[in-house]
């Protein structure tokens, strides 16, 4: 580490303030910091700092994301298995599937990141980590088949429009990675819906090649309940299927298990909120109930609570969508009112809207909005104590 | 109107009964370093000075020539704006400089002491026989006015305003503080006869906030508080705002309870003796306990030979939260009775930290381990360990944050100087150093102590 503690030192004047790399100084500042902890010291105010900063804490949620991801690699293998009848074992169908999710990966990186590292240097600001996150989320939240050129238009749009636009992470209202989701989701609806894209049907860098099995249908459950005639209808997967996350749908968002290991690490390590994580679940469940009891006689009001909070993005988007602490309420009893709202609104936008199929995305987005009002009836609360205080004392 | 927001927050908050208050948040950081109580040598300072960056809200004006012969407690400098307000010599010698930087600004008035301790003569006096103005002016005229600090604004108090009540927080609770009870040993009359008259300068009451189990219990004529709980507890602001906070339009004054001895003193004994012990502490310390010197001692005279050799360590007057980084030449802050040396981290290099272990490292978040270390001491140097950000993580603040504020829209308020906001969310309330924990635990690294201090400052000339 010395050597390249050196070699950092030794190029470092290239690209301070009149060095002849100096237009790169946010890209070199930012590898610095990324490679060793910056080593200045405090000017002003605590001598003494925690030794958390946004960087540790990205790293934590990228951490939570890593069972998610790693089976929703295995999964998308598992599913092309699936729909050419073939079983070529567990390492294979995780190649496939790691194949097929990679180039995402990296498109949303290099796009995203690259947009970021522009704008920093630009501003003349260092890099922020915000995107580390945003950027595996975005793959993990599309459709296996999603083409990679649209992912990357989606990820130019919601960098620069719904966070660089705002100043950068810290500022932004909407969830970066929603916002990519959501511009698919309306720009390109064919790639983004229906029951064709959930599945690889074809093969992945000639991995994986075969014929479709008669009578494949890569319909996601929530598909299957919206179109069903019936309120009680035939799902080809078990309750178990659904909650191991073996049933088809965006990349990461299948597996609860997986999901619930991402929870617990974000829970235990206090990065994410339990307020508005168990308090979304609550919400989803509870609405869930009121739709059984007075909904309508369709298959997504009738379907039991447990399985609304087990399909579709319900898990993934409560557990790492919802918490994003910049875009959700932030005082603590707002949290409570926030993450509520987000699940009993997914839920009625699955139930009463003809249309879309899930709600998690959309119900997340509206309560971004309503976030900052959330918060401003706590803290007036607080204002209004201090208010009566005053005319108390006269 | 109490909403049932309002309700859940002030459950979450803490309770007053019987003049016991709990104070549930907060956080005490267990630093290496922590003094024995035995008092050590050293003190023997060869100059002293004023230093007017310890005080806030007053505009120095020398009243001393170099050259000048004064005694313990002779004027050297008085507040341009309320020239009433006199800052003493605290020994007897002769003034060697006035010490000016940029714009002439003063930085210290140094007096080179003569090694006879002569004092200006003040006359004893019972504080009892005494009405409120005769014990104001007698501060005043001694020196002894800049210890009496008022809220709002943290700033030195204006005599001629009537403050609501007077706090006194007789412990402290900061990282490795001194032992207010150490402190008080064979002290008591002093403090009994300083919380006297500090009882004469108010028609409220004198409140002191103390641990249980303390003997400044037996203290007469003032309303005694229990407190309990961790760092920030003994922040006076903290005691106010559970005792009786501070509305718009009314004044608290507030003394540290060390000052307070040094006020009983002057009617005790007639003379402004500025004695005082301040306590060494640090993990770069190699001699560690309390020094009895006298108040503008150089930092030399109080740690010289007993810091650990080398470049890299970092020198503080008074605590790692709230003290002024000092170096050996400079001198004791004001308010201050405590030395850290802890170490500067500037030479330190870690490789891809944010994504390691760090076992042997601090933090309040669950991302290191240090939450299920039990009580392991830490050395902590002074490196920031992260880039500034914008606020990202929400609740950071308020879990270090005991008052019924929201520190972090506070904050927000005071950024954009919203007048009107900073009011309504108790801008009146608080000090630069009730946001130091903040400060501490805060991933996104921005200097808050600062903000809070600008936006005082605005605000007083705005409304001034």
């Amino acid at each position: 580490m010395k050597a390249l503690r050196n070699y950092l030192d030794k190029i470092k004047p290239n690209f301070e303030e009149g060095g002849k790399l100096a237009m790169f100084r946010s890209v070199f500042d930012g590898f610095e910091t990324f490679l060793f902890v910056p080593n200045t010291t405090s000017k002003t105010g605590v001598h003494i700092h925690d030794s958390i900063d946004s960087k540790r804490v990205m790293t934590v949620v990228i951490i939570a994301l890593l069972p998610a991801l790693l089976f929703g690699m295995y999964n998308v293998g598992y599913q092309h298995n699936l729909a050419i009848g073939s079983d070529p074992g567990f390492w294979m169908t995780f190649l496939f599937g790691f194949l097929a999710v990679l180039p995402k990966i990296i498109v949303s990186y290099v796009v995203g990141l690259g947009i970021e590292f522009a704008v920093a240097q630009w501003k003349k600001e260092e890099i922020q980590e915000g995107f580390l996150v945003s950027g595996i989320l975005i793959p993990m939240i599309v459709p296996v088949d999603t083409p990679l050129w649209m992912i990357a238009v989606a990820t130019a749009f919601a960098v620069i429009f719904a966070k660089e636009v705002f100043g950068g992470t810290g500022y932004n209202i909407f969830n970066v990675a929603l916002v990519t989701r959501a511009f698919l989701f309306f720009a390109y609806p064919t790639a983004m819906s229906g029951d064709q894209v959930w599945v690889r049907t074809a093969d992945t860098f000639g991995l994986g090649a075969g014929q479709v099995v008669d009578g494949f249908s890569a319909a996601t459950p929530l598909g299957i309940a919206k179109v069903a005639t019936t309120a009680t209808p035939e799902y080809p997967w078990s309750f178990s299927d659904m909650v191991f996350g073996f049933i088809p749908g965006s990349i990461g968002e299948t597996s609860v298990i997986a999901i619930a290991i991402g929870a617990v690490i974000l829970l235990l390590t206090n990065i994410a909120s339990w307020k508005t994580m168990f308090s979304v679940f609550i919400g989803g469940a509870l609405m869930a109930i009121v739709f059984n009891v007075a909904g309508p006689d369709t298959a997504t009001a009738q379907m039991p609570w447990y399985m609304h909070l087990a399909l579709g993005g319900f898990a993934f988007g409560a557990v790492f969508m919802a918490t994003d602490p910049v875009t959700s309420a932030r005082t603590e009893t707002g949290k409570y009112i926030y993450g509520f709202l987000v699940g009993a609104m997914a839920i009625i936008i699955r139930v009463l809207n003809p249309g879309y199929p899930e709600g998690m995305m959309l119900a997340i987005l509206l309560m971004n909005v309503f976030a900052p009002l959330i918060d401003y009836y706590v803290v007036d609360a607080n204002i209004n104590r201090r208010l009566n205080r005053v005319k108390l004392n006269k | 109107m109490f909403t049932f927001a309002g309700k859940l927050r002030i459950n979450n908050f803490s309770c007053i009964m019987a003049n016991v208050i709990k104070i549930k948040k907060g956080l005490d950081i267990n630093l290496k370093g922590k003094a024995s109580e035995a008092l050590i040598a050293g003190g023997k300072s060869d100059s002293y000075a004023i230093v007017p960056d310890s005080y806030n809200g007053i505009f120095p004006k020398v009243v001393a020539k170099v050259g000048d012969k004064v005694k313990a407690g002779s004027a050297l400098m008085i507040d341009k704006n309320h020239p009433e307000i006199k800052f003493v010599s605290p020994v007897s010698g002769e003034v060697t400089a006035v010490n000016r930087g940029e714009k002439r600004k003063v930085l210290s008035i140094v007096v080179r002491p003569d090694g006879e301790m002569a004092y200006e003569d003040f006359g004893k006096k019972s504080v009892a026989s005494l009405k409120g103005e005769e014990v104001k002016d007698a501060l005043l005229n001694a020196g002894m006015w800049p210890f009496i600090k008022q809220r709002p604004y943290d700033i030195v108090a204006n005599p001629a305003e009537a403050p609501r009540d007077i706090f006194v927080s007789a412990f402290y609770s900061a990282p490795l503080a001194p032992n207010f009870e150490f402190i008080l040993k064979g002290q008591e009359a002093d403090f009994q006869a300083g919380l006297d008259a500090l009882a004469k300068l108010t028609a409220g009451k004198v409140y002191v906030g103390v641990r249980s189990g303390s003997a400044v219990k037996n203290m007469k004529g003032v309303e005694i508080v229990e407190v309990e709980g961790p760092h920030p507890a003994a922040n006076v602001g903290v005691q106010i705002n559970h005792i009786k906070p501070i509305n718009k339009g009314e004044v608290v004054w507030t003394v540290n309870p060390a000052d307070v001895i040094v006020m009983g003193r002057l009617f005790n004994k007639g003379v402004a003796d500025f004695s005082r012990l301040v306590v060494i502490t640090g993990s770069e310390t190699t001699e560690r306990g309390y020094i009895k010197t006298i108040a503008g001692c150089t930092i030399k005279s109080l740690v010289g030979g007993k810091v650990l050799d080398g470049e890299h360590i970092r020198i503080i007057s008074g605590n790692v939260l709230t003290g002024t980084k000092v170096g050996m030449d400079d001198y004791l802050m004001a308010y201050d009775n405590q030395i850290t040396v802890i170490p500067e981290g500037d030479e330190v290099h870690e490789f891809l930290g944010f994504a390691m272990p760090r076992l042997n490292q601090f933090s309040v978040s669950h991302s290191y381990c240090s939450w299920l270390m039990g009580k392991k001491e830490y050395v902590i140097d002074a490196r920031v360990k992260g880039g500034k950000r914008a606020m990202i993580m929400s609740n950071e603040y308020d879990k270090v944050f005991p008052m019924d504020i929201y520190p972090e829209y506070l904050l927000k308020a005071i950024i954009a100087f919203d007048i009107d906001k900073m009011e309504n969310l108790g801008i009146y309330e608080v000090a630069p150093e009730d946001f130091a924990l903040c400060e501490f635990v805060d991933a996104s690294k921005i200097e808050l102590q600062k903000i809070v201090r600008d936006g005082l400052n605005l605000l007083y000339k705005e409304m001034n």
